[in-house]
């Protein structure tokens, strides 16, 4: 009896090596590795090696370089990319919110057809459909020649090289991040609750923010979360759609990895944009009032 | 409280007093298709103000249907519905003077009980929000509870808040749709007196869907049954239990034996028939048969059971012949099986008063019952329409 109670013990925590070992090779020792980099001497270079000095100045170099305005137009990649990553956010849940909305209340037998089309983009690389992206916004491509047709955009004006080009990257990118899980909030939601509204002399209107806005909030916590972390750390976007202009800071993370070898830098910048992050997130799922969420 | 008749009374005083109009819920020529599917087929109806109406009826008879057309959740096909002399038919259920319980309660999960309670005073921007909630609370016994989310009270309470939430509107005509299905039975039976005693306290009109046929005679002040899509009988609960037109609510409510039988002669107050060579007499009134065949009805509790020859109740009706075939004792009662010599088996309750012996298996018995007491159906509707497996 005693000796099975130990094996069954035994086998809870043999159950529980790999997900540890998993953590500890991709999780624990690269973080480490970061957080090392980040206090390496900026002297150092990849191949004469870096020294450990714990040079905390890295990060407020760092911060002097990319985390501070430079111009009312240029606001740096920092405080651009949580911009752009907001802005995007806000669009992708009023899109989002939306279909899903369809979905769960009116499509009916073709709901699942159309969870299918949500994430069938998937099915190709998250590059090559930026990359379509760049045809469709182009110069000569069809967006632009309608916008120019209505005198929205000037004979010689364009998209690719603009906000507007990465942040309809970004949207278009992260919508089915959005989608899913306001599907499956929306979907949860009784219907006899909104037929209950209405019976309480709610009109649809009042009857939707009083009843299906608050029930859905899980949702669109985790919704919004699911597209901001990623868009604020995106670089594709901004490399393939945008200019110079519109550097994100995963650009200059890439550019201080791959191009400049400037290790220190990159890794101060990385720790700098996961606690920025974590830091909003913290405080937005406070208010939204979805601790459980944690 | 008042009894039917009165409220038939002020009924058609109110009538007179407005000329044609009729101040209560009236349902007109209501048919609500779904499909192919009939749910509710040319349904008139009318609920006197102030009035316990029950609809009662098996599960996919159309009385949810029918309530939720007048709650304005589903349109009718066509028809009319009026509440008060105005046309309600296409009003949008917010626009309703009408409030529901549902089956399900639909407690908003996300607001607490006081703010549940409160959700339609608000909406209609009404003063003094929280004082109207605090009495409402007290009425349901709940006002301990108010800071409470709905998924911490139990089925009862949870029922009570729905409750409230209709009733402090005040509206018009209150829909009760099966409230009271997931509670367990003693639950039930004291949720029941409180609902009557509520609905007698504030006096609005209550139109309760159900299926428990006890429910709907204990609460009700009028009883509609309804069988596909129609109405088969509406009245008082006594008056439907005693006089069955048709053989659905002879089965449904309660139990009925119905025996067949050939119309020997018609007089103008009683009717002869003969039942397998026995002729029993039955009072016209209570004949609903227009041919030459009919069902024969008696409650099981109106058949006496006695030793052959023996003339219990005369002058009855007296059926010889019969052999005990099975006998369970319940306590306040004995139920025999009987079968008559053309092989019919008879339910028989006998109220165990202790001046009568009980019969075993096999032992030889006359059956008799009172003229008064039996029914005469229709033989071309189904003897087994609207009998349940087991009983209540």
């Amino acid at each position: 009896m005693a000796e099975m109670t130990r094996r069954r013990g035994l086998t809870g925590y043999l159950l529980l090596v790999p997900g540890v070992v998993w953590l500890a090779l991709f999780f624990v020792i690269p973080f480490y590795s970061l957080v090392a980099a980040s206090l390496f001497d900026p002297g150092g270079s990849v191949f004469s090696g870096y020294e450990m000095t714990w040079h905390v100045q890295n990060y407020w170099d760092a911060l002097k370089e990319y985390g501070k305005p430079n111009s009312w137009s240029d606001w740096g990649p920092l405080l651009r990319s949580f911009w752009y990553a907001g802005l995007s956010t806000v669009i992708c849940l009023v899109l989002g919110y939306v279909l899903a909305y369809a979905i769960a209340f009116k499509a009916g037998r073709w709901k699942n057809l159309m969870l299918v089309l949500v994430i069938a983009p998937f099915f190709t690389s998250f590059l090559v459909r930026t990359l379509a992206w760049k045809l469709i916004l182009g110069d000569d491509g069809p967006v632009v020649s309608v916008l120019q047709a209505v005198h929205i955009l000037g004979a010689d004006g364009r998209l690719l090289a603009t906000p507007v080009a990465v942040i309809a990257g970004i949207v278009y990118n992260f919508l089915p991040f959005m989608v899913l899980p306001l599907y499956a909030s929306l979907d949860k939601i009784d219907h006899r609750l909104i037929e209950a509204s209405g019976d309480l002399y709610a009109n649809p209107f009042v009857g939707f923010f009083k009843v299906t806005w608050p029930l859905s909030l899980p949702g669109v916590v985790s919704g919004t979360l699911l597209t901001f972390i990623p868009a604020a750390g995106d670089y594709i976007n901004a490399q393939l759609l945008g200019s110079t202009n519109q550097r994100m800071i995963g650009n200059v993370i890439q550019n201080l990895f791959t191009d400049a070898n400037d290790y220190p830098a990159a890794a101060a910048l990385s720790m700098i944009l996961m606690v920025v992050i974590i830091a909003m997130v913290l405080f937005y799922v406070r208010r939204a009032g979805t601790e459980e969420l944690l | 409280m008042s009894s039917p008749a009165d409220l038939a009374d002020q009924g058609a005083a109110r009538a007179t007093a407005r000329t044609d109009s009729f101040d209560g819920l009236r349902l007109e020529n209501v048919t609500k298709s779904f499909g192919s599917f009939t749910a509710v087929d040319d349904l008139d109806l009318d609920v006197p103000r102030g009035s316990f109406f029950a609809l009662l009826g098996p599960s996919g008879c159309g009385k949810t249907t029918t309530l939720r057309m007048v709650a304005g959740l589903e349109t009718p096909t066509s028809g009319g519905i009026t509440l008060a002399g105005n046309d309600i038919t296409y009003a949008k259920p917010y626009k309703r003077p009408v409030n529901t319980v549902f089956q399900s309660y639909a407690l908003f999960p996300h607001l607490d009980i006081h703010e549940n309670v409160a959700f339609g005073l608000k909406r209609r921007k009404v003063g003094n929000v929280d004082a109207q909630v605090t009495e409402m609370l007290e009425l349901v016994e709940l006002e301990s509870q108010a800071r409470k989310k709905p998924a911490q009270l139990s089925g009862g309470q949870q029922q009570r808040v729905a409750l409230a939430r209709a009733l402090i509107n005040k509206p018009e005509v209150l829909l009760l749709d099966e409230p009271l299905g997931a509670l367990d039975l003693k639950l039930r039976r004291n949720m029941q007196l409180e609902l009557k005693r509520i609905q007698t306290e504030v006096g609005l009109t209550f139109i309760h869907v159900t299926h428990d046929q006890e429910e709907a005679m204990t609460m009700a002040d009028t009883v509609a049954v309804m069988n596909a899509g129609v109405i088969e009988q509406m009245g008082a609960p006594q008056e439907l239990y005693e006089n069955p037109r048709t053989t659905f609510v002879a089965n449904f409510l309660g139990q009925s034996n119905l025996i067949g039988g050939t119309i020997k002669s018609r007089a103008a107050d009683v009717v002869t028939v003969d039942m397998h060579g026995v002729d029993v007499s039955i009072p016209a009134a209570r004949c609903h048969a227009d041919g030459d065949e009919g069902w024969i009805g008696i409650r099981p509790e109106k058949v006496l059971i006695g030793d052959p020859g023996e003339q219990l109740d005369a002058p009855g009706n007296s059926i010889p012949g019969g052999v005990v075939t099975d006998v369970s004792f319940v306590g306040v009662s004995t139920q025999y099986q009987v079968r008559m010599p053309w092989g019919q088996e008879i339910q028989v309750f006998a109220q165990n008063t202790g001046h009568r012996r009980i019969y075993r298996p096999g032992e030889s018995v006359e059956l008799s019952w009172r003229p008064d007491y039996a029914f005469l159906l229709d033989a071309s509707q189904d003897a087994k329409a609207g009998a349940q497996e087991g009983t209540d």
